[in-house]
C-alpha cells in the first residue's frame, strides 16, 4: 500500500489567522496518487485547489498558516517534517512544477540557457552520486531536452532571452525544465491557461505524452472541466476545501452524482450545443464562518438535515467512484 | 430575416508602430483588414478568434473608442464616422459595450449608484434625483442584484456581481444594440452560466442586438446565431451557429473546434479532425503572405502562399475564405 502511491494525503486541514478570526481553508482533505498516474484537481476560484499544492511542495509557512494531517507523504516521505536542507533536495529533484503564466515564471534577465543550466547544476549538486558534470555534459543535456518538447532551433532558443520567445514557446521551455531532472512526480498549475486553444491543445498533449514516456505521476490542477478530462485518468473536484467527488474521468464526467460537480458540469457550455443551465445558486461561502457539516448544503437543492450537523465522508458508490453526499450513503445504509 | 441594424464594410484598421531615433513610423500592425458583415436586430452575432486576430479591435471600432484607417460602419443606415455632433448623442445611447474585466471597467472610487446614476443625467433620463434612484433600482432588478447594492462600492461585489453592474450600466440608456468583448473570460463556469443567462434573457426581453466577441468555442455554440472566425485580421469563415459547427469548411475553424477541451463523450465525438501542423500564431505585425493560415495548415501548398483566398458563399449563408474548400466540402458529404 505504502508503495503504491506516490502521493498520499489523508485528512489535511490548513487553517489561517486572519484579522476577521480563523479562515478555515482546507477541511479534511484526502488525496492519493498511484505511481505513474495523471490525477487532476479541479474546482472554482478559491476552493483551495493552490492551497492544496502549496502544502504539498512545503511552501505554506507556519504561522500564519496552520496544519494538521494524519499523513501528508511523498513517496514514503512526509514532507511537512522534513528539515528546510531535504526539502529543497526533494524540490529539485524529485518533484518538478510547472506554472501557469510562463512569462512570470521564468527571469526576464538571463537567457533560457543559463535558466535551464541552472536547474540542471542544481540537480547534480544535490544528487551527490554523479560527479560534478562539465559544461558540455549540461549543454547537451539541456539541448536534448529542448528537442524533446520540440522546440525549433535548440541551440538559438538557449541563447534567447524570455521575452523573445510566444507564449506557447515559453510553456515549452518550462516543461523543458520541469523534466530535465527526470522527476518522479509533476504538480502542473493550470498550464496552458494563458494560451490561445490551439496552442493550449498542442501543450498539453506534448506534457501528456512526455509523462506517459517517463512514467511521471502528476498532479494537474485547472479549473477547466475539459482541460482536466483530456490531459488525466482521475478526478478530484473541489468545493470550499473539502473534497465532494472523485472517480476515474471518463466515470466522473458522464455520470457525476455529488449535487456540486452535476451543476458544474451543466453549467460548462456544450460543443454540441443546447441552452446552459441555471448555474448554482449562491456563492463560494467565506472561510472565517464556514458552513458546517457539507460545505455544499447551503446551495444544494437536495439538502437535508443530516447535511449542516456531520461532514459526510468519501464513500464509495460504485468501483473507484467516490463521493462525499449524503444523498448516496443514505441510499447504502437502507439497502444494506 | 429582418433588415440589418449594423452593417460593416471592408473595414480596415492598421496600427502603426513607431520606433527609431524621431519616432517615425516603422511599420504597421494590420489588426483589422478588409471586414465586412452585418449584424440584423434581435440577432446575436459571434465574433471568435485567438489573440491577435482583431476581434477586440473591431468591437471598439464599432462604438468608436478607434477610428478605422479605411471603410466604412452604418449603424441604422447612419454612417457612424461621419454622423452630426447632434445624432452622436443619440448614437451614443443606441451602442453601448462590456468589457471583458469588470474590475477595471468600475471606477472603484464611485458607489454602484453613482456609475449607474451618470447615464441617465447625461442623457437625461431622469427628471430628478428621486426618479433616478427608481430607475437605478429598476436596472438592478433586471440583473438580478437587490436595490440595496446601491451604495455599495465595485470592491465590495464579487466579479459576477461587478459583470452584472456593468452590463447595468450599458442597459441604463436604454440601448439597441450592445458589444460584449469576452463578457465572461474573468469568471468562473458557474458564475459565467448565470451571467450568459441573464444576458440572454435580456436580449429577448428587451430586443437586443450583440456583438459577442468570444475566444470559447463552446460558449458562442450556446450564444451566437451567426459566427465570424477571425484569424490575423480576417474572416476566415461565416456561419450560422448550427452550419459552422456541423460543417466547418475552413482548416482553421476544424482545427479551432478540435482543439477545444470537452467534458463529454458525446462532445469528443462531434469534433472535426484537425487541420494544421504544430505551431504557433504568427505576429499581427508580419502576418504570412497569401492566406495567413498557410503557415499551420496541412492543406496548404504552393497557390496559399501566394494569392489570398476570396470570401465565397459556398453555401446558403455559409461563407469560407480557402482555396481548398472544395476538398473540405467532398470530404463532408461523403
Amino acid at each position: 500500500m505504502e508503495d503504491r502511491h506516490i502521493l498520499d494525503i489523508q485528512d489535511l486541514h490548513v487553517y489561517f489567522r486572519v484579522y476577521e478570526g480563523v479562515s478555515y481553508v482546507l477541511d479534511g482533505i484526502y488525496l492519493h496518487i498511484a505511481r505513474g498516474e495523471r490525477v487532476g484537481l479541479v474546482g472554482e476560484t478559491g476552493c483551495g485547489k493552490t492551497v492544496t499544492m502549496k502544502t504539498v511542495m512545503g511552501m505554506l509557512k507556519s504561522p500564519p498558516a496552520i496544519i494538521r494531517y494524519d499523513k501528508v507523504s511523498l513517496d514514503g516521505q512526509d514532507i511537512l517534517k522534513m528539515s528546510p536542507k531535504e526539502l529543497l533536495r526533494v524540490k529539485g529533484t524529485k518533484i518538478s512544477m510547472i506554472f501557469q503564466d510562463p512569462m512570470n515564471a521564468l527571469n526576464p534577465v538571463f537567457t533560457v540557457g543559463e535558466q535551464l543550466y541552472d536547474v540542471i547544476r542544481f540537480a547534480q549538486k544535490r544528487l551527490d552520486n554523479e560527479k560534478n558534470p562539465s559544461q558540455k555534459e549540461i549543454h547537451d543535456r539541456g539541448i536534448a531536452i529542448l528537442k524533446e518538447v520540440r522546440l525549433p532551433d535548440p541551440e538559438r532558443i538557449m541563447g534567447n532571452y524570455p521575452l523573445e520567445l510566444s507564449g506557447g514557446m515559453r510553456q515549452r521551455v518550462l516543461i523543458a525544465m520541469a523534466l530535465v531532472n527526470e522527476p518522479s512526480f509533476l504538480i502542473a498549475d493550470e498550464p496552458g491557461t494563458a494560451l490561445d486553444v490551439t496552442i493550449q491543445d498542442q501543450i498539453l498533449n506534448l506534457l501528456k505524452e512526455l509523462v506517459e514516456n517517463r512514467g511521471i505521476s502528476v498532479l494537474l490542477i485547472s479549473h477547466n472541466l475539459g482541460v482536466v478530462r483530456e490531459t488525466t485518468e482521475r478526478a478530484y473536484i473541489m468545493y470550499a476545501g473539502q473534497i465532494v467527488e472523485t472517480a476515474p474521468v471518463d466515470l466522473l464526467f458522464e455520470n457525476p452524482v455529488h449535487p456540486y460537480t452535476q451543476g458544474l458540469l451543466a453549467s460548462v457550455p456544450s460543443l454540441t450545443g443546447g441552452e446552459i443551465a441555471e448555474g448554482i445558486p449562491g456563492m463560494v461561502p467565506d472561510y472565517t464562518v464556514a458552513p458546517s457539516g457539507c460545505r455544499f448544503h447551503p446551495r444544494c437543492t437536495h439538502s437535508m438535515s443530516i447535511c449542516s450537523e456531520k461532514k459526510p465522508s468519501l464513500t464509495m458508490i460504485e468501483p473507484d467512484h467516490y463521493v462525499a453526499c449524503y444523498l448516496y450513503t443514505e441510499q447504502k445504509e437502507q439497502n444494506e | 430575416m429582418n433588415e440589418p441594424i449594423l452593417v460593416v464594410e471592408n473595414l480596415v484598421k492598421y496600427f502603426p508602430i513607431r520606433g527609431g531615433l524621431f519616432h517615425h513610423q516603422i511599420g504597421e500592425v494590420k489588426a483589422v483588414d478588409d471586414i465586412s458583415f452585418n449584424i440584423k436586430s434581435d440577432e446575436i452575432f459571434g465574433l471568435v478568434g485567438e489573440s491577435g486576430s482583431g476581434k477586440s479591435t473591431i468591437g471598439k471600432t464599432l462604438v468608436r473608442i478607434y477610428k478605422p484607417t479605411s471603410g466604412n460602419i452604418r449603424f441604422k443606415g447612419k454612417d457612424v464616422f461621419h454622423i452630426a455632433e447632434k445624432e452622436l448623442f443619440f448614437f451614443k445611447k443606441e451602442v453601448q459595450m462590456v468589457f471583458q474585466d469588470p474590475k477595471s471597467s468600475l471606477n472603484p472610487r464611485r458607489s454602484i449608484k453613482s456609475t449607474l446614476e451618470d447615464p441617465l443625467i447625461v442623457h437625461k433620463l431622469a427628471q430628478n434625483g428621486h426618479s433616478r434612484k427608481k430607475t437605478i433600482k429598476d436596472l438592478l432588478q433586471m440583473v438580478e442584484l437587490s436595490s440595496n447594492y446601491m451604495y455599495k462600492y465595485p470592491s465590495e461585489l464579487s466579479g459576477g456581481q461587478r459583470q452584472r453592474i456593468a452590463i447595468a450600466r450599458a442597459l441604463a440608456v436604454k440601448p439597441s444594440f450592445i458589444v460584449l468583448d469576452e463578457p465572461t473570460s474573468a469568471l468562473d463556469v458557474s458564475v459565467q452560466a448565470k451571467i450568459i443567462r441573464l444576458l440572454q434573457r435580456l436580449q429577448s426581453e428587451l430586443q437586443l442586438s450583440y456583438l459577442f466577441i468570444s475566444h470559447d468555442l463552446s460558449l458562442m455554440r450556446t450564444v451566437a446565431s451567426r459566427i465570424a472566425v477571425m484569424y490575423l485580421g480576417r474572416i476566415y469563415e461565416l456561419a450560422p451557429t448550427e452550419e459552422l459547427f456541423r460543417n466547418p469548411l475552413h482548416p482553421y475553424t476544424r482545427t479551432l473546434i478540435s482543439a477545444v477541451p470537452v467534458v463529454s463523450e458525446k462532445e469528443q465525438q462531434v469534433k472535426p479532425t484537425k487541420q494544421s501542423k504544430e505551431g504557433e500564431i504568427p505576429s499581427p505585425a508580419n502576418p504570412p503572405s497569401g492566406c495567413a493560415f498557410h503557415s499551420r495548415c496541412s492543406l496548404a501548398d504552393q497557390i496559399c502562399s501566394e494569392q489570398l483566398p476570396e470570401l465565397v458563399e459556398v453555401i446558403q449563408g455559409h461563407f469560407v475564405r480557402c482555396h481548398h474548400v472544395s476538398l473540405n466540402i467532398a470530404s463532408a458529404k461523403l
